[in-house]
């Protein structure tokens, strides 16, 4: 068994030179067969062994990953937390996992360090402020958290921005969920593994899934770069890589497009904006990390990719809408940038279901928001996989509600994933 | 990334609009096969390797150009004038017609 | 006071005093000089405090990768922080402060870090400041409350928030070849190259070109090899066909052979010169790339390798050949490969003394003897440092046999007095921008380094060739040959060269021991800005996180400013053999951009300070003039009220719209989207395009137009008018122009190639006025000529062509605002002389200027619909536009339109609303059936425009609530918790004011 984190045990284990920790988790061999093999050892996938363990008692599960654990968008993303969503079902959703962020560093006993320094859009036209109330109002009528803020408001809480006469778009406003905020998202996928692997999952990394085990349509199982392993229920969590799996599958097509898109980050500075804040006339969103580097992003290239790189022009983007909103980082320096992979869907909005061939179970979708969805996420997708059918939470993400037209597009772009 | 516009020659990828799979098909305007027009609006064959795509050259010629780009490397294979392939020969026929 | 200026040599000019301030004192230095060759001079060793422990940093290296002497550069009130002082040329008034350290660099009280340094261990955060499960630090408040200090003792530099007055630009350029790198590997491409007749840029991030001929002391052609440099770039400076970028990082390999570049233009000047920037940032399209990066030297791990005074051993000769100082006088050096004995030798050669060379390997060359003797060093071969002594400065060493086959530490430890330590850990090869371009570096045993992949492996849409060290051949006459080699490939050059130069060179065997580090007692660094140990490396490995990958995010090693450029390959090492596994099978890092940080300004260029145009309609001019109040609507600036002195917005927009309603009102329409559609086939196209007819709309007339998404959702409307049998003009709302263009082009082009049609954006030559009200034809009447405007000739959407003030317009009978109304379209030009013949002409008649205010207002009485209701998830349904969905024909979205999601029952649907407690109602504002303001609940739809309505005298809005249709009549409240405004609302239809049209048809 391994030990409690605490201030207690990491004093321990200090006067002992630190010789005692033990590995955050096993690295087991596979066996040859699991009751639930989760494709991904990923934020979700990882997420959805931990809560097939703990909340439906389902223990013989293995999450296989292709690379190291968390080689995806968990450690690729921007780490806001939100649920400041327009759509009843996606933030009921995203509200869902809120809450559960609020609790999680217990739950896991690993400081994921969710901090709740609020998420601040801004508004630079009056009818801009007026969507941002329809939005606001949204989330106050679900019982979310939501505010709108004046200009002075802002101008205490984020006095970098630009308030000068000659802004090219001026603050109006803003609208504030104070409850959202970052975590560390390394520490997601760490802390979901460790607490998986302590209730008896077996996490797989280096193990990559070159084909589905059938039986007629039913998947029985996968074969991988480390032997068939067979399972009576195959669960894909791969967003990213959901094509390229599926196919695996013989599905040759998905309402998705993989999209890169790329973040950065500057130098470590001393503290200089406390919240996430993202810009209304463009795409752009930053929030500063506890090492003190500005963290921050804009939109996806716009290609389908696979690439994990992206170009320069959106680079270029991204820096010029960062300095509309703040002039006075311009001799600031962006240190790193990175891209990922996301499954753009063709509504913006996340698939989680049963399906869609017999004995297996899909999450994907997650555009760019995956990582903030991460408890609620694997926690509903655990439901689906133990009783065969959705809770109400994920109900509406299916994967045929685009044929049906019951599409949840929250920033109504219709069918063009680009766009999302 | 740089696509070899056949009128405008190479040209840095901020010139182009990108307008997604080009192995789409749209149905019969009249087609009443909805399965078709889902298929057409909502499923994406999204491969990793060569991808048969449509780009505008939106701040050059305006011209729709079906370009083959591998979506591991971004190596571009191939550019024509989505209006040279199936176009013209669509086109051609039009103009048969008596 | 040990490290002293020298009397000759190097780059600097003595002769020039440079003034400059660190952290308020004043000190001097000379022309040439880094700050931290300056500082260095004056004896100042503590250049800045480490981001964890506080400990006290001097200089580890004289370059870009140097991790510890990060400072900030102030120009009043604009700050630079955490730049290298390796990398700051000194001009006089320069003023330069160290960063994180309170109240002094001297004297930090976060030092007091460092006494919890086994509790502070790697990844120590996550298993703590989780806080109590219940009571009021429960959830994450415990956290914050940590966080809170947390963060302010992490960070380096502070952001400023005053504006930089700097310009960047933005540079695109194309080139052959582009040469990175100047040592004498870049200089022999950029020279080979050229004489084919390439195009050759060649970028050095230094100052000054010639890379290690500055400051290695050898010999080409029988000159110093710095002086071959400056001949050989006198040469290519001459040539038409070179351009030379000094100061110029290139950060960035992207596809298609394009390379980002930052070129530091003005920063080593006290004033730019006159339309210079700050900065240049450099876009580069290369036919074909040399990389000739060179390498960086590797510390070895140790404890005590942080102290200040601890260097590397070619930074030292760098520092005393290129710059002139002596890093100390009794300087002791710690190596495990031949690189270092040079350094002795020049240091010996300029006046230090070299008090030992403790060299981990037993068995030493007799050439490397023959140096050390020359260094007049005692050689401790078999030997290792095991700790540093002193206290912010290094005053001595201890050393202790050393076994480098089993890593065991015999005998005594040994004491030298000595006042600076220099060490060598072997060289790796510079290969980031090879890794950014997709190449999967290799590991050679022999070099104990990352090697760049062969060119077969190479990503397709990258293409380079690699010479000098960057490729593993760190020896100047190696580097000349392959240079020019690679030169001559990259220009496509096949001839035979006349002889090479030849290189007088100290002699030594490229390859290291492989030893990284000595375990001895005490704090070890392999990170040293992250203050990550050997350790800290160790506790990652025995909690599992052994992937390079995980050890990079555990302890952060190789994610400071440096990006590892000195600690990747002792903290792989390090993890290798915890894993008793070789090096390569720990892994390897990816690289990515930028090489090295980038100023963001630099990357915004031009764009800084003017992000996104201005789009200003032809009469803008005449609207400030007089007295309107502008609205940023996208792009486009609008007026939104012509306000009075002392009204309120309300007051103006109730005055502008009433009167309007009364006798006339003109307001400036000329930012709606406008496109030529022509062509013997545009009919048949907007029949297509439409939901409704237009090949049955005569010539002369026009017809109110919507369009759907493919996915049969509504996507944008407006008039489409019929100029001929072959020519539309198609009008679209204001923000969707650009989006229905392409959507045009997109069906011309790929799905209708066969259609005979052409579009054209027209949006900016024409402006457009729309006149309306009871009075809005006589005005009409009064000024226009070539035509009348009588119901006969101009009925309701007609269209017809006339003069007015002698300019040719086209007038087309249409309403938005109810009332009798007409859009005079003119050429753009003439856009303002013809609205002030308009308001000219309608002031007997009570003509009034009216904003978006007022549109909006009578059109929320009219119940028309705007981007606020066609969001993009409404149908035509919704908006009871179903009577435009034509039955005849197919139309684009006509296939999706009646899927299940898009016909349900509980839809959105357009509905009026009247607020019956007659106050005003806001936009956004939410609707339930029930009223609960304590918790609110129970949304049926929102509020998507609101007005107060002089026509009815009412508040009222437009709303999109759940069965709308079948509500009218009924009662709701609003609800908007936001801002605390309730109350109670009647539902109505969307058409308030006149639904039966007599006023606009009258």
């Amino acid at each position: 068994m391994m030990a409690e984190y605490s201030a207690f045990s990491l004093l321990a284990n200090a006067l002992k030179g630190n010789k005692d920790w033990k590995p955050a988790w096993r690295k087991p061999d596979p066996k040859a067969s699991y009751d639930v093999i989760i494709i991904g050892g990923g934020g979700h996938g990882l997420a959805t062994a931990y809560y097939l363990a703990k909340e439906h008692g389902i223990t013989n599960v293995a999450v296989l990953e292709k690379g190291w654990l968390g080689s995806g968008n968990v450690g690729r993303n921007t780490t806001a937390v939100r649920s400041n969503y327009l759509l009843p079902a996606n933030t009921r959703f995203y509200e869902h996992s809120m809450k559960m962020w609020e609790g999680l560093s217990h739950e896991l006993n690993y400081n994921v360090m969710f901090s709740q320094r609020g998420c601040l859009n801004l508004a630079h036209t009056p009818a801009q402020f007026d969507d941002y109330a329809r939005r606001g109002n949204a989330m106050r009528h679900l019982g979310v958290d939501a505010e709108l803020m004046t200009p002075a408001q802002i101008k205490r809480l984020i006095p970098a921005l630009d308030f000068s006469s000659d802004a090219r778009f001026p603050v109006v406003g803003g609208l504030m969920q104070r409850r959202a905020g970052t975590a560390r998202h390394d520490a997601v996928a760490w802390g979901y593994a460790r607490g998986a692997d302590r209730r008896g999952v077996d996490i797989i990394e280096n193990c990559e899934v070159t084909g589905f085990l059938r039986d007629g349509d039913r998947v029985t199982g996968v074969t991988t770069s480390r032997g068939d392993i067979r399972a009576k229920k195959v669960a894909v969590a791969v967003a990213g890589s959901t094509g390229r799996v599926m196919r695996l599958a013989g599905i040759e097509t998905m309402p998705i497009e993989s999209h890169v898109l790329q973040a950065f980050v500057t130098e470590s500075l001393k503290p200089f904006i406390d919240t996430v804040v993202t810009f209304g006339m463009g795409h752009f969103y930053m929030s500063q990390s506890d090492k003190g580097g500005l963290v921050y992003g804009g939109d996806i290239d716009g290609y389908n990719s696979y690439a994990q790189r992206g170009n320069l022009p959106i680079v270029d983007e991204v820096m010029s809408e960062m300095l509309a909103l703040f002039p006075g980082l311009a001799r600031v320096r962006m240190l790193r940038s990175w891209g990922g992979v996301c499954d753009m869907s063709m509504d913006g909005s996340p698939i989680i279901t049963t399906g869609p061939l017999p004995g297996m179970y899909l999450n994907c979708g997650w555009c760019y928001g995956g990582f903030k969805a991460t408890p609620a996420s694997g926690w509903t997708f655990a439901w689906t996989i133990a009783k065969d059918e959705p809770h109400d939470f994920n109900a509406p993400f299916t994967l045929d509600r685009f044929h049906r037209g019951l599409v949840i597009d929250d920033k109504g772009q219709g069918a063009n994933p680009r766009l999302h | 990334m740089l696509i070899t516009c056949p009128y405008c020659g190479p040209r840095d990828v901020i010139e182009f609009t990108y307008q997604g799979d080009g192995n789409r098909e749209r149905p019969d305007p009249a087609s009443q096969n909805f399965e078709a027009w889902n298929a057409y609006v909502y499923d994406r064959l999204n491969p990793a390797g060569d991808h048969n795509e449509i780009w505008q050259h939106s701040g050059g010629c305006r011209a729709h150009l079906r370009v083959v780009r591998n979506t591991l490397t971004h190596e571009i294979s191939s550019v024509a004038f989505v209006r040279g392939d199936h176009g013209s020969a669509a086109r051609r026929k039009a103009e048969d017609k008596p | 006071m040990s490290p002293r200026r020298t009397d000759t040599g190097g780059r600097i000019d003595r002769l020039k005093t440079i003034r400059f301030t660190f952290d308020g004192v004043a000190y001097t230095g000379h022309a040439g000089d880094t700050l931290a060759s300056a500082l260095l001079a004056k004896g100042v060793t503590l250049f800045g405090r480490s981001f964890k422990y506080h400990r006290p940093r001097g200089l580890l290296t004289a370059g870009v990768e140097e991790p510890n002497a990060l400072v900030t550069v102030l120009k009043g009130e604009v700050r630079e922080p955490n730049i290298p002082a390796t990398m700051v040329e000194i001009h006089d008034g320069l003023v330069a402060i160290s960063q994180n350290r309170f109240p002094s660099l001297a004297w930090d009280v976060n030092a007091v870090n460092q006494l919890g340094g086994k509790i502070l261990s790697a990844g120590f955060y996550y298993k703590t400041f989780m806080g109590p499960v219940i009571g009021p630090l429960k959830g994450t408040r415990f956290w914050m409350f940590c966080e809170h200090f947390i963060r302010r003792a992490a960070g380096l530099g502070s952001a400023g928030s005053a504006k930089d007055p700097a310009r960047y630009e933005r540079m695109n350029a194309f080139c052959d070849v582009l040469v990175v790198g100047s040592g004498p590997a870049g200089l022999m491409a950029a020279k080979a190259a050229a004489d084919q007749g390439a195009r050759v840029m060649l970028a050095d991030l230094e100052p000054r070109f010639g890379g290690s001929t500055n400051w290695s002391g050898e010999t080409i052609d029988g000159a110093p090899a710095a002086e071959w440099a400056r001949r050989t770039v006198t040469q290519l400076q001459g040539r038409d066909n070179v351009r030379l970028l000094p100061r110029t990082t290139v950060w960035g390999y992207y596809d298609n052979n394009t390379l980002a570049a930052l070129e530091r233009v003005s920063d080593h000047k006290e004033q730019p010169a006159k339309g210079e920037p700050r900065h240049r940032y450099w876009a580069i399209r290369a036919r074909s790339v040399v990389l000739a990066t060179g390498a960086f030297e590797r510390p070895l791990v140790f404890p005590g390798n942080d102290r200040p005074g601890v260097m590397l051993a070619h930074a030292a000769e760098r520092y005393v050949n290129e710059f002139g100082v002596l890093s100390g006088e009794r300087i002791a050096l710690f190596t495990n490969n031949d690189s270092a004995y040079r350094a002795a030798v020049a240091l010996k050669k300029a006046g230090a003394a070299i008090v030992a060379i403790a060299d981990v390997r037993s068995e030493l060359s007799a050439e490397m003897r023959k140096l050390a003797t020359e260094a007049e060093a005692e050689v401790l071969a078999g030997h290792a440092v095991v700790a540093t002594e002193g206290g912010k400065a290094v005053s001595g060493i201890k050393v202790q046999r050393f076994d480098m086959l089993t890593g065991a530490l015999t005998g005594d430890e040994r004491s030298i007095h000595a006042d600076c330590l220099l060490m060598s850990g072997g060289w790796s090869p510079t290969i980031h921008l090879a890794s950014q371009a997709g190449a999967k570096a290799e590991w050679n045993a022999a070099r104990q380094a990352f090697l760049p992949p062969k060119p077969t492996q190479q990503w397709p849409t990258q293409q380079w060739i690699g010479a000098g060290a960057f490729t593993g051949s760190f020896s100047t006459a190696e580097a000349i040959a392959e240079g020019r080699a690679a030169g001559l490939a990259a220009a496509g050059g096949t001839s035979t060269p006349a002889a090479l130069p030849t290189v007088e060179a100290l002699p030594g065997d490229p390859d290291p021991a492989p030893v990284f580090e000595i375990r001895a007692k005490g704090k070890s660094f392999v990170d040293f800005q992250h203050d990550v140990t050997a350790e800290d490396v160790r506790l990652a490995h025995r909690e599992g996180f052994v992937s390079v990958e995980h050890l990079k995010r555990y302890t952060t090693l190789g994610m400071a400013t440096d990006q590892g450029k000195s600690s990747n390959v002792p903290g792989l090492a390090i993890m290798a053999e915890a894993l008793s596994k070789p090096i390569p099978e720990v892994g390897t890092t990816r690289f990515r951009p930028p090489f090295a940080p980038v100023s963001i300004g630099s990357l915004a260029a031009e764009r800084f300070g003017d992000l996104k145009p201005e789009r200003l309609t032809p009469m803008h001019d005449w609207h400030l003039a007089n007295g309107a109040t502008m609205y940023s609507a996208g792009l486009w600036y609008r007026p939104m009220i012509y306000g009075l002195s002392g009204e309120t917005i309300e007051q103006a927009y109730v005055r502008e719209a009433k009167a309007t309603r009364e006798s006339a009102g003109i307001v400036d329409v000329s930012t709606l989207g406008k496109i030529a559609v022509q062509g013997p086939d545009a009919a048949t196209f907007l029949d297509r395009v439409y939901t409704n007819m237009f090949s049955t709309l005569a010539v002369g007339k026009a017809r109110y137009g919507l369009m759907l998404r493919e996915d049969g959702f509504a996507f944008d409307d407006g008039t489409t008018w019929r100029l001929g049998e072959q020519d539309f003009l198609m009008t679209t709302t204001t923000a969707n122009a650009g989006k229905v263009m392409q959507h045009l082009e997109y069906f011309l082009d790929v799905i209708w190639p066969e259609l005979k049609v052409h579009v054209t954006s027209v949006t900016d030559e024409w402006a457009g006025a729309a006149i309306g009200g009871p009075k809005a034809r006589q005005i009409l009447a009064a000024c226009v000529t070539d035509t009348a405007v009588d119901n006969a000739t101009l009925p309701f959407m007609g269209i017809v062509r006339g003069e007015i003030a002698g300019v040719p317009v086209m007038i087309c009978r249409l309403s938005f605002s109810g009332e009798m109304a007409f859009e005079v379209y003119s050429g753009a030009g003439h856009g303002t002389h013809v609205w002030e013949a308009l308001i000219e002409t309608g002031k007997p008649f009570g003509l009034v200027t009216y904003g978006l205010e007022a549109l909006g207002t009578m059109r929320i009485e009219k119940g028309h619909v705007t981007g606020a209701e066609i969001d993009g998830r409404t149908t035509a349904r919704d908006l009871h536009l179903d009577w435009m969905l034509s039955k005849k024909k197919p139309f684009i979205g006509s296939a999706m339109m009646d899927r299940e999601g898009l016909i349900a029952s509980d839809r959105l649907e357009l509905v009026g609303l009247i607020a019956l407690d007659n106050r005003p109602l806001n936009g956004g504002a939410h609707i339930v059936e029930a009223l609960d303001e304590a918790n609110p609940h129970g949304s049926i739809g929102h509020i998507t425009a609101c007005c107060y309505s002089p026509a009815l005298g009412k508040h009222i809005a437009l709303a999109l609530v759940e069965g709308g249709k079948a509500r009218h009549g009924t009662r709701a409240h609003v609800s908007d918790p936001l801002r605390n405004r309730f109350g109670p609302v009647e539902i109505v239809s969307n058409h308030f004011y006149d639904p039966e049209g007599t006023r606009m048809h009258g």
